[in-house]
């Protein structure tokens, strides 16, 4: 068996066990994977997660299905859709079964009232230096050379955007990016 | 048999009609399990929902295994989870191999290109939300702009991370501290 197929289905066990909080949480275990193996840049997990949210589906699936296309084909892409799914699997088959202890377990509650925040830093983490990447020209001489001024002013936009149009599908944004970045020639 | 057919029909229909998973799949959930085919109250899917969010995972994928092991079993639970994410398999990976393709042509970068500021203002926003709902009080506060920082500059591994976040939660109310 080829060894990256047994590395995804490991990655991908591991995301699945340890993202808490749905899709987004999956973000920061997407970069370690970018930086330890060689399936995709950090930078190109945006083209991911613009995929992902512009097509059906859980944006957390559609990112594994993602990655394990990318680093495997069709055949990588199921090792790590089915990877990431099995710790969800065997976890709520638990549970199910034991649903009222589950829901008043004072320990299950204390853990989670710091892994919310935990998982939010999480992402902001991760998100810090593909910002960096895409919004400014990381190793410019100068402050000025520093900042992707056209790259800016359209962040301020399109967050200015999605904040005032809260109700419009992401998919919208999506294609007003693609019709900007071929416009500006970004 | 026949159940489990159900389930997986039902589920990839679930699947192949929710943009963006989480709360977006809660109307489909409700017309395909509550009002089609009864395997539970609105009620019940509102227990699970909470559930599948205090479990790690996708919520989608733990709330599909959920009702799924509800309605038949174990084997219930995992034709359900196939079924949700059967579209997603099939989508992706059009879409992936489509894009290798045609990646190389200028156009497309230049449309990537502007495409990731907006996925980028999204993502912000997201997160934006994720901070007004977990920053509840100083401790949590505290909590989320440590791992921020510490993901930054060390790049620790987000797995001690979530472990070390679930011993600070249980020792901080352990402690006596009392939190809202």
């Amino acid at each position: 068996m080829d060894p990256t197929f047994l590395q995804l289905i490991f990655e991908f066990f591991k995301t699945g066990l340890f993202a808490v909080g749905g899709g987004m949480a999956t973000v920061p275990f997407l970069k370690e994977i970018a930086r330890n193996y060689s399936w995709f840049t950090e930078k190109e997990l945006l083209d991911m997660i613009a995929v992902s949210e512009s097509t059906p589906g859980p944006i957390g699936v559609n990112m594994a299905t993602f990655s394990g296309f990318r680093a495997g084909g069709p055949v990588g892409a199921l090792c790590s859709t089915l990877s990431l799914v099995a710790p969800s699997i065997i976890i709520i088959l638990i549970v199910s079964r034991m649903m009222r202890q589950f829901q008043e377990n004072q320990l299950v509650q204390h853990a989670f009232y710091c892994l919310r925040p935990a998982s939010t830093g999480l992402i902001i983490g991760a998100m810090a230096s593909i910002y960096h990447e895409t919004l400014f020209h990381p190793g410019a001489a100068s402050l000025i050379a520093w900042l992707n001024l056209p790259a800016l002013v359209l962040f301020a936009l399109f967050f200015a955007g999605v904040r005032g149009f809260p109700k419009l599908h992401p998919i919208v944004f999506i294609a007003l990016g693609a019709v900007c970045g071929i416009i500006l020639q970004l | 048999m026949q159940i489990l057919w159900r389930l997986y029909a039902a589920f990839f229909r679930i699947g192949i009609l929710t943009f963006g998973g989480g709360y977006a799949m809660l109307p489909m959930l409700t017309r395909e399990v509550v009002e089609k085919y009864h395997w539970a109250t609105e009620n019940d899917i509102m227990d699970y929902y909470v559930i599948a969010q205090c479990t790690p995972g996708v919520i989608a994928v733990n709330t599909a295994t959920f009702i799924g092991a509800r309605v038949a079993g174990n084997a219930g639970g995992i034709i359900a989870t196939l079924g949700v994410v059967s579209p997603s398999y099939l989508i992706i990976c059009l879409i992936a191999s489509f894009l290798q393709q045609f990646s190389h042509l200028e156009i497309v970068q230049h449309a990537f290109a502007g495409i990731s500021i907006a996925v980028c203002a999204m993502v912000l926003n997201a997160v934006w939300k994720l901070i007004a709902k977990s920053a509840v009080d100083k401790l949590t506060v505290v909590v989320l702009a440590a791992t921020a920082l510490v993901t930054i500059l060390f790049g620790v591994s987000p797995v001690l991370i979530v472990i070390a976040a679930s011993c600070i939660g249980i020792l901080a109310k352990r402690g006596g501290k009392e939190a809202p």
